[in-house]
């Protein structure tokens, strides 16, 4: 019996055992994150071809609805001509990959495999299949360069028949609606009226230039961002939210109040 | 009430005595100061309307001192960011002004429009409770036609005051007042152009409203409510049936300085909650709707809470019209215009004139009634009154249909079709749900008086029977319960021969005897039924009587 058998028969000898394994794994797993990272790196660099990663993305992700050509299902439509600008709407809102059919599909946090370069590598692949509006610039979206009163009116003529005078949304026939504009980025407000997903129309270029698009996104960031300055704003729906607060606070309130003043009963005339 | 009313307090007394030792009068202020007042919660309701509308002349006459009543467009140059720049009427500009550059402007306009909110909710539920009381009976039907001509007053001069600063918003409802007026026969469009001083918008109508808001109507509404309370005054106030009180008496705490004390308390409360309601939560941001252009329209677009049941009937009306000998030419009939906008008006507006004469003429009751009914006590009343409620309920509801829609879910399209559903069906088992509570309630009122009020003692009897027993109601409760009276019935019996009473004979007055004697006469009397079979103790109560069940 050497010490070294003795060691090994020792009770915490197992333990000692187990944290070894466990670094050795972590520490193989880690060689192996460090030799992938060039791959992402070439990713990055464009050096793959952004393209084909999107198309092997598109076969996984979207063509059972879109088709293996992006041509279209019965239950979803052609991608064909709808550009990088849908894309990169769509998926950076969260509402592809839709989770189920319906009258429209809602905003909602993105799929967890969904990251800003695999949207670029599919937006490539759609661009490729019959081109269609692009994702537009920093600058091009860049609220400070806009002018917020020649917004505000083109806001009020095109947009606010539907998305409400303060952008909070409003009900559309058989069960669509506009959504509220308070999450959407200034990206995704170019391309919603670039692209005109789901049951919104499209502005291109030629109704409302760049510059428009631009100044409509200042005006929009700017009134959603305003603190309301006559106190709670109750939504922002107007009336309706106004009308309850009269019943369900002001009546209710004085309601109380006559009944604790009636209660009192006189002692003495 | 133990001290002697007739004597006069101090406070009275001082006062009246050196009035009249100058002008005369003191008897006048010694009866009137002294004048009782009943004391029921339900009574200050009315009080609410009184004082917001004191806010109310307040308040706008703090806004006229600002606003310009003009439609002469301008560039906007004041300090609100995201409008510079944007080219707007005088009117909207100088709200937008008393909105950001006045100091306190902000909070005097948003009081002002909680306080017209309010305004109209306290004239609604008053005249609720005085119709579920039947507070409108003789004498008062004059005085409740008083009441229904300043709710309609006051729903115009809600209107002319959404539409003044002409903003997204109010530019929308004054499209709706002008299409409702274009739709008329024959007049529509002479009255349209003669209201806006030519082809819509026109440049005249803001400063036309404005006269009819700040100075018309508020001129005849203030006419009309001193005309209320004077005749509140002299008529007295209706009381709650209870210990002591009959038709010829009036019990309660005097003018002064009981009520007056109440009353005083009580319009500060008003003034607090819509100063509260102003300081912390906003009302109609003109600033977010943007200058009214007709070309302009907004999601979300509604009336003040007091015109939504006319959003709602036309949202819910089907889209008729008629093309006279079928070409347009001739002339079109937009009945998806004219009913939504005119019948449920009339419907509601003509029944609560005409009601207080209508039961008269079936009831055929001509005498005085000072005492006020509990509604469960004239259950056709009640609920004819909860159907008119959900009748209005639905239409109001509806109003906001697309706000339902959006925030809750629902197809658009499916809200339209439930409310159109809704709005018949609803007011009818409303009708059928109340007249049943109402019984319910007259059964357990029976039994309090007959059967007292359960003690939650648990007695066992000799044999074995277990019974609660039941002690008698206290003196005022089974007054109050006990101040029931069977709503009145014509003679509508016929006589020996067969021949039915004058007047109850043509088919007008076969209705009239078969109303009568579905609306009048005792349900269930309060000694009737409950004392039958029972004794002291209730020895029976096992015996099989299921009347026991209702208590």
């Amino acid at each position: 019996m050497t010490r070294i058998t003795a060691w090994r028969r020792h009770p915490l000898a197992r333990y000692a055992v187990l944290i070894l394994a466990l670094a050795l794994v972590g520490m193989v797993y880690t060689a192996f994150v460090q030799a992938g990272r060039p791959a992402d790196a070439a990713l990055a660099s464009g050096k793959l071809d952004d393209v084909a990663a999107g198309k092997s993305l598109f076969e996984v992700h979207c063509a059972s609805c879109h088709g293996m050509n992006a041509q279209g299902t019965s239950t979803g439509p052609t991608l064909i001509g709808v550009g990088a600008a849908a894309v990169d709407f769509q998926m950076s809102t969260g509402r592809m990959p839709a989770s189920n059919p319906g009258a429209q599909v809602p905003r909602k946090p993105m799929a967890g495999w969904v990251t800003p370069d695999k949207i670029r590598q599919i937006g490539a692949f759609v661009q490729s299949l019959g081109g269609g509006p692009q994702v537009p610039g920093k600058e091009q979206v860049d609220p400070a360069l806009g002018d917020a009163g020649k917004g505000g009116e083109l806001f009020r003529a095109n947009c606010i028949q539907c998305h409400n005078w303060a952008g909070a949304g409003g009900a559309l026939t058989q069960g669509k609606y506009a959504p509220n504009l308070n999450q959407a980025t200034p990206t995704q407000i170019y391309e919603a009226m670039a692209t005109g997903p789901q049951a919104m129309p499209v502005f291109n270029d030629t109704t409302i230039t760049p510059e428009e698009k631009r100044s409509m996104i200042a005006y929009i960031t700017q009134v959603r961002e305003q603190k309301d300055p006559g106190g709670f704003g109750l939504g922002r729906i107007g009336p309706v939210t106004e009308g309850l607060v009269g019943w369900v606070v002001g009546i209710t309130a004085l309601v109380l109040a006559s009944i604790w003043i009636t209660a009192k009963k006189r002692q003495k005339s | 009430m133990s001290s002697d009313l007739t004597t006069v307090p101090k406070g009275i007394a001082g006062p009246s005595n050196f009035l009249d030792e100058r002008i005369g009068g003191a008897n006048f202020l010694k009866r009137n100061l002294r004048k009782i007042f009943p004391d029921h919660w339900s009574f200050l309701l009315g009080e609410i309307a009184l004082y917001a509308f004191i806010l109310l002349l307040l308040t706008g006459t703090f806004l006229t001192l600002w606003f310009k009543p003009s439609m002469g467009e301008i560039a906007y140059d004041g300090s609100y960011a995201p409008l510079k720049g944007v080219m707007m009427s005088e009117a909207y500009a100088s709200s937008l002004e008393i909105s950001f550059d006045v100091r306190g402007g902000l909070l005097v306009r948003q009081m002002h429009h909680w306080a017209a909110l309010l305004f109209v909710s306290g004239m609604l539920v008053h005249m609720l409770r005085v119709f579920f009381t039947g507070a409108y009976r003789k004498p008062r039907e004059l005085n409740w036609l008083i009441g229904v001509l300043l709710f309609t007053l006051a729903l115009v001069e809600g209107l002319t005051g959404y539409s003044l600063p002409d903003d997204l918003l109010s530019g929308a409802g004054l499209r709706i007042t002008e299409g409702v007026a274009i739709s008329l026969p024959l007049v529509g469009t002479y009255i349209t152009f003669f209201l806006f001083g030519g082809e819509y918008p026109g440049e005249d109508i803001i400063s036309r409203f404005y006269s009819l808001h700040i100075l018309l109507i508020p001129g005849l509404i203030l006419a009309l409510v001193s005309a209320h309370l004077v005749l509140m005054w002299v008529q007295k106030h209706t009381q709650m049936p209870g210990k002591g009180r009959t038709n010829k008496n009036v019990v309660g705490a005097p003018f002064y300085p009981a009520f007056m004390a109440k009353a005083g308390a009580y319009t500060l409360f008003t003034f607090a909650v819509v100063a509260g309601l102003a300081t912390f939560t906003q009302i109609n941001p003109i600033w977010l709707f943007g200058p009214y252009t007709p070309a302009d329209i907004s999601a979300g677009s509604q009336p003040d809470w007091y015109m939504g049941f006319l959003e709602g009937s036309l949202r819910l009306m089907p889209s008729w019209e008629i093309n006279l000998f079928g070409t347009s030419h001739a002339g079109t009939l937009p009945l998806s215009v004219i009913i939504p906008a005119l019948v449920p008006l009339g419907l509601v507006m003509t029944g609560l004139a005409l009601y207080p004469f209508l039961e008269r003429w079936i009831t055929g009751d001509h005498s005085e009634h000072h005492v006020a009914d509990r509604p469960r006590n004239n259950p056709h009343r009640t609920s004819i009154g909860m159907a008119a409620i959900v009748f209005y309920g639905v239409l109001w509801l509806l109003g906001a249909n697309d706000e339902l829609s959006a925030n809750f879910q629902i197809s658009l399209n499916w809200t339209t079709y439930i409310g159109r559903v809704l709005v018949f069906l609803g007011p009818a088992l409303a009708y059928i749900i109340t007249y049943r509570v109402c019984l319910g309630l007259q059964r357990s009122d029976a039994a309090v008086v007959s059967h007292g009020v359960e003690s939650g003692v648990i007695k066992r009897l000799p044999h074995g029977e277990f019974i609660e027993i039941h002690t008698p109601a206290a003196d005022d409760i089974e007054a109050h319960v006990r101040g029931k009276q069977a709503v009145p019935m014509l003679p509508v019996e016929a006589d020996g021969a067969g021949i039915p009473p004058k007047g109850m004979r043509g088919p007008l007055g076969k209705l009239r005897a078969r109303m009568s004697r579905a609306y009048g006469g005792e349900k269930i009397a309060l000694d009737e039924g409950h004392g039958h079979g029972h004794e002291d103790e209730h020895a029976a109560i096992g015996s099989g009587e299921d009347r026991s069940l209702t208590h």
